[in-house]
This record gives C-alpha cells, structure tokens and sequence, in this order.
C-alpha cells in the first residue's frame, strides 16, 4: 500500500513542481481530443439532426449504425487508420502516420458516432411541435431547425462532454497510429503505459490523475445536464 | 437498447467467471522476457516442447523490455527472467534479486535503415561510427526509449560514439521492437534491432542490415531465477530445461525452415 501512496505524493509533487515533460504530454493530449471532437462535432452534429428530423427508407438501420459507432473498439479503429495512412495504404502519400494528424484522425472516427448518436437523441427528445409552431409564425425551415438545434443546445454539449471523455481516455488507437513518440504523439494514456512499464509509477499516476480530473469534469458536466433537462421542459402550446 | 446491454452484460460476466470457478489446473510459471523473443516466435516453438516435457506447468509470458522484466522480477511479479541487458542483470543479481543467472543464447543486434540508405553508413563496419554518421547526416533514427535491452545498447553506443542523441531527427517511440521497426520502415528512419526480430518482420519492412559483425553488438540471452520467486521449484525447473540440450537443440534450429539460418545461436553451458 505504501507504494500507492507513495506514488501518489510524488504524482503531486510532478505536477505541482510543472515538470515540463509532463505538461507538454497534457496539452498535446488535450490538442489531439480537443481536435478530434470539434472535427467530430463539425461531422456529427449535422447527421444526428438530419436522422432525428427526416424520415427515409433504411434510416433505421442508419441510426443502427450510429448507435454501433458508439462501440467501435479504439484498437480496430487504429487497425483501419494505420492501414489507410500506411505507406502502402490508399492515403499513405500524406505521410500521416506516426504524427498527431493520425491520431486526430483516429479519434474523430471515434468520437462523431458520439456526437451523433446524441445529437440524434437530443433532437428527438424535442416534441416536434416547435418546429411546426416556428413554421406556423412564419419561420423558414433553416431557422425552425436552429431553432430546434437551440432546444437541444444541452444535450449537445453533453455531446461533446462525452466524446472528449471518451477520446482523451483511449489508448488502443493513439499508440497505434501515433506511435507515441516522445514530444511528438506521446499523449497521456500512452505516456501511462510506458511509464507504467519502465516502473516509474510517480510519473505514471501524475498522468493517471490529471486524466481522472479529465473524466470526472467531463462526466460531471454530463450529470449536470441530464439533472436540469426535466426541470427545463415547459408547456409549448398555451 | 438498455435491455440487449443487459443480456450482453450477464454473458460477459458468465463467460469471465467460468474459467474462475475450476482453478485447479497447472501450476503457472510466471516468465518475464523481452520483447525480441516474443515478436521473433521463438516461444511459440519453445513453450509447447516444455509443455510435453512438464505437462503438469504452464508457462505465463510477460513479453516487455529487459529492464522493466528485471524491475517486475524484483518487485516479485515474475518467477523467472529471460533478459538481454549484461549491465542490468549483473546489477540485478548484486541486489540479491536472483538466485542464479546462466547463458542461454545468443545472437546479434543490427543497424538497420532504409533500402537506399541515405545517410550513407553502408561503409562503416564499427556501430559506433556508423550511429554517430547518421546523426551528422540528419536522417532519422527511432530508439526504442523504453530502457530495453537493446535500448541499453543503444545507448552505449551513442556514448562509444561520444555523442548525446538530441534533436528532431532523433525519435523516441517508447515501443517494442516490432512496433519500431515498422515505425523505422514507415518513416524511413534507421534503428537498432536484434537480428532475431529483424528477420522474422524482414518482408513485411523497407529495410536492409546496414551494419553488422561488430563485436559491440553481440546480444547475449540469460536466463535468472528469481530469488523471492512465488514459484520457485518451478522457475528453477524451467531455467534447468531451456538450458539443457534438447531445447538448446530446438534453439540452434529455430528459424532455419522459414529464414534459411537460425535466429539464435544456443550458448548454455553443457554441465
């Protein structure tokens, strides 16, 4: 047990102490996710709009899929990028693999299934009767659906809580495709393993806190929102 | 959706705890080894031939680098060590960690770079020489960083050249050695390889032996018992076996049949 706590105070101490080894592994973690979730955003948040508000034929399996997305194991994930950005690979002449390109690309793929899936629910969750009362008075349909997009605003950024959660914690992709390459694609989760590996445990669990910190503000900010939405549903129609 | 979770959930668990519930199989002996030995395949030939001979054991592998195999021995984690690191095991065995330490085998570490190698080091036949030409030629070179064994090695030779590796073209992965060589043929860089790992991922890489037959890259295998071994009769048995001749045999053949020539050369007191 003195180990663990051991580990631990010295953890503080690194981070305190602004050891710059560590901080500039924090900030490329938090660029790469930070990246890869705007990206994810950017492509999410259109699709889960344009599945919540329209109905097509397939569309069932098309929010099967997004909900499948939700699960895509970060290692297969890695799997298919590195083959694409490998040398011999369809997108190998862009010379991404082993740079923070790779792993932003990696975690996009895994954090706009998160965006979209729900953005889609948000959408949904909003009775359609506002956008008729917006046509109704008059509105356009781009500004009934902003309007709509509004509405669901919280939930959207539950999005991107839940998405930047689920990409900073994931190691699978990141250290296939980036490498983890001192300054360079060595991010948090990957710096954890080899740490971990070479026994340096303080310097291990200085990465494993800040990435606690991470997760648990992320998921607070989630229950926040999950906590307010009853309270905010009000009658449309007086 | 919440309800298929459940299901998938109470299978997962099901199928987790099963193997839990009838524990009394083999007896495990737990093998800190390199990283080298594990991606190069020499233990899928050599665990089963231990198997048939000590079928009542079952060997667990913990492929990681030679220092962090030692640190996990030490700590207790690991019954028996299988380490290419002189420096770290001669301390390792003044800690008092291990209870004996015997020649296993050996073979040789190779500079290794880009098929039309343009850093020019083909002339050089000194290692030394030929990392410190690279550093002037700013091509890249991927180390290991991982305090291996072959990063150990790495860095004496670095020191033999005189130089401290710093700068952009200097790359550390903090990887295995496969995952670096795929790294060093993606990028174009060079690297220092174990020869076994090298040949056995040879056409799957963009890369050539570029030095070679130096003295200083000779890569001695040992094999340590550890001292405070939870299995300590079975890590001794173990030692006893990969030294004795039949598997010394099976080393001297390994990788014949698929490279034309073994990957190792057994070097294990005959006694």
């Amino acid at each position: 047990m003195d180990v663990f706590v051991d580990a631990i105070k010295q953890a503080f101490h690194l981070l305190v102490s602004g050891d710059p080894y560590i901080w500039r592994i924090i900030s490329r973690s938090l660029q790469v996710s930070g990246l890869a979730v705007l990206l994810g955003l950017l492509a999410g948040i259109p699709l889960g709009t344009w599945l919540g508000l329209t109905r097509f034929p397939g569309r069932g399996v098309a929010v099967a899929l997004v909900n499948t997305g939700l699960a895509l194991p970060p290692v297969v994930v890695g799997l298919f990028v590195y083959i694409i950005l490998s040398r011999q690979g369809p997108l190998g002449s862009l010379g991404w693999l082993y740079t923070p390109g790779a792993m932003i690309a990696a975690q996009f793929v895994l954090a706009a299934p998160y965006v979209a899936a729900i953005t889609l629910a948000a959408v949904q969750s909003v009775p359609p009767e506002l956008r008729l009362q917006a046509r109704a008075l008059g509105a356009s349909r781009w500004q009934a659906m902003l309007l709509h997009l509004r509405e669901a605003r919280l939930s959207l950024m539950a999005a991107v809580a839940a998405g930047f959660g689920a990409v900073i914690s994931e190691v699978g992709a990141v250290i296939m495709v980036g490498g983890n390459i001192q300054g360079e694609t060595r991010v948090i989760t990957t710096a954890i393993v080899l740490e971990t590996r070479r026994g340096r445990f303080a310097t291990a669990m200085a990465f494993g806190l800040i990435l606690l910190v991470i997760a648990f503000t992320a998921n607070a900010f989630i229950t926040r929102v999950q906590q307010a939405q009853p309270r905010r549903r009000r009658p449309l129609t007086s | 959706m919440f309800r298929a979770g459940s299901y998938v959930t109470a299978l997962v668990v099901a199928f987790t705890l099963a193997p839990l519930s009838c524990d009394a199989g083999p007896r495990e002996i737990v093998l800190a080894s390199t990283t080298s030995t594990e991606d190069s395949g020499l233990f899928e030939e050599l665990l089963p031939a231990f198997q048939r001979a000590h079928p009542e054991y079952r060997v667990r592998v913990i492929a990681v680098g030679s220092g962090e195999a030692l640190r996990l021995a030490a700590r207790g984690d690991a019954d028996v060590v299988l380490a290419h690191s002189p420096r770290a095991e001669e301390e390792f065995m003044a800690a008092g960690h291990g209870e004996s330490r015997r020649q296993v085998m050996f073979n040789d570490f190779v500079v290794v770079g880009p098929e039309d190698d343009p850093a020019g080091i083909c002339g050089f036949l000194a290692a030394a020489s030929a990392l410190a030409c690279i550093a002037s030629s700013g091509a890249l070179f991927i180390s290991r960083g991982d305090e291996s064994g072959t990063h150990a090695r790495e860095r004496d030779l670095w020191a033999e050249a005189g130089l401290q590796p710093r700068g952009d073209w200097y790359l550390e992965a903090g990887q295995g050695m496969g995952a670096v060589l795929m790294m060093a043929s993606e990028k174009g860089a060079y690297t220092l390889s174990d020869r076994g790992t090298y040949l056995s991922m040879q056409d799957r890489l963009q890369l050539d032996v570029l030095v070679e037959g130096d003295p200083a890259l000779r890569n001695q295998y040992s094999v340590i018992v550890v001292h405070d071994a939870s299995n300590l009769a079975e890590a001794r048995i173990f030692a006893e076996w990969i030294t004795a001749p039949p598997a010394q045999a099976l080393i001297s053949e390994f990788g014949v049949g698929r490279f034309g020539r073994p990957l190792f050369s057994p070097s294990a007191d005959s006694h």
